[in-house]
């Protein structure tokens, strides 16, 4: 490990906000990648049980 | 005659059969479907991995710092943001020929994650910029042609909204994707043809590495972690709009039936 302390980690000799904005915006735009394709199914999914629930409903 | 006829066969016949069976969203719904949970898994593990290495083990650089840590998540992003290009100019010409609906979907998702991955490269390069060259932003050759391939990637997402429902709205974008390929080579050799701020390559797979190897082993893990990203987030982009273009048909039925 190249830092002695916690704070040293998060401080990187004073270039810490540069890497850390780097990195969480990294972190912030690949998750948004998967959870928009896998909220769409999700809300797809749920609006058809919906429609298929509704259709059974009109039948009986 | 016999091999002049078994060819043509081949080119006009079987080739293109193949293809469209290949093609069919159907077929790779389902096969990607049995796929997507081991590379969800294993693209996230690589990353978290990289990220991890890079971040707490890595060595800081003698001149640059620690910023130098950012190059583990700006370099492999610039990478995909043109190798996602390359794939979605692939699907472009698939499309183009052969008609292969599969191809348009697979165009569509590519433009989309495209915008992500090179609004990324360029973000993640602002920020290093900063501590490094003393600026966010140059009018460089690179940066200058990375910048169009964001427009491009924006251009393809934007084209197909204008024309959304309009018969040749697939064709329309294949053909803008195509165009915008020229782009890709100016990208690469920008840093060779002008005299620019940014550094040349240094990360290759052909080449011997250029940096000690303790930083060359986190990047190229980086590098792969981003590469199965992509194909993962592209894949589950596909399955949904898959869904939602074919739902009015029985697999569709019988799939939303089986959950």
């Amino acid at each position: 490990m190249k830092f002695d302390s916690l704070v040293a980690f998060v401080q990187m000799d004073g270039q810490g906000l540069y890497v850390w904005a780097a990195y969480g915006i990294t972190c912030l735009l690949l998750a948004m990648n998967l959870w928009i394709p896998a909220i769409r199914q999700l809300r797809f999914i749920r609006r058809h049980k919906r429609d298929a629930q509704s259709a059974q409903d009109r039948q009986e | 005659m016999l091999l002049v006829n078994s060819v043509k066969q081949f080119v006009t016949r079987r080739l293109p059969d193949a293809l469209h069976r290949l093609g069919s969203p159907r077929l790779f719904f389902e096969t990607s479907g049995r796929w997507l949970p081991w590379l969800l898994a294993l693209s996230v593990g690589l990353l978290l991995l990289g990220a991890i290495w890079a971040l707490l083990f890595a060595p800081a650089d003698y001149q640059q710092g620690h910023s130098v840590r950012i190059m583990y998540i700006h370099v492999p992003a610039a990478i995909l943001a043109q190798s996602g290009y390359l794939m979605m100019a692939v699907a472009a010409t698939v499309f183009l020929v052969w008609r292969i609906k599969l191809a348009d979907i697979a165009m569509q998702s590519a433009a989309a994650l495209g915008i992500s991955i090179t609004f990324l490269a360029l973000v993640t390069g602002a920020i290093w910029g900063k501590p490094t060259w003393g600026t966010w932003w140059v009018w460089d050759a690179r940066l200058t042609s990375t910048l169009v391939l964001f427009f491009l990637y924006i251009g393809m997402i934007a084209l197909r909204a204008a024309m959304a429902h309009r018969a040749g709205v697939g064709r329309a974008c294949a053909v803008l994707a195509l165009v915008g390929l020229v782009n890709l080579p100016i990208i690469k050799y920008s840093v060779d043809w002008w005299y620019t701020l940014h550094q040349p390559a240094s990360f290759s797979l052909s080449r011997a590495p250029t940096m000690p190897l303790e930083m060359w082993l986190p990047l190229l893990v980086m590098v792969l972690a981003y590469y199965l990203f992509f194909f993962t987030a592209w894949i589950m982009r596909i399955r949904q709009l898959i869904l939602v273009r074919e739902k009015d048909t029985d697999w569709v039925r019988q799939w939303l039936a089986s959950l």
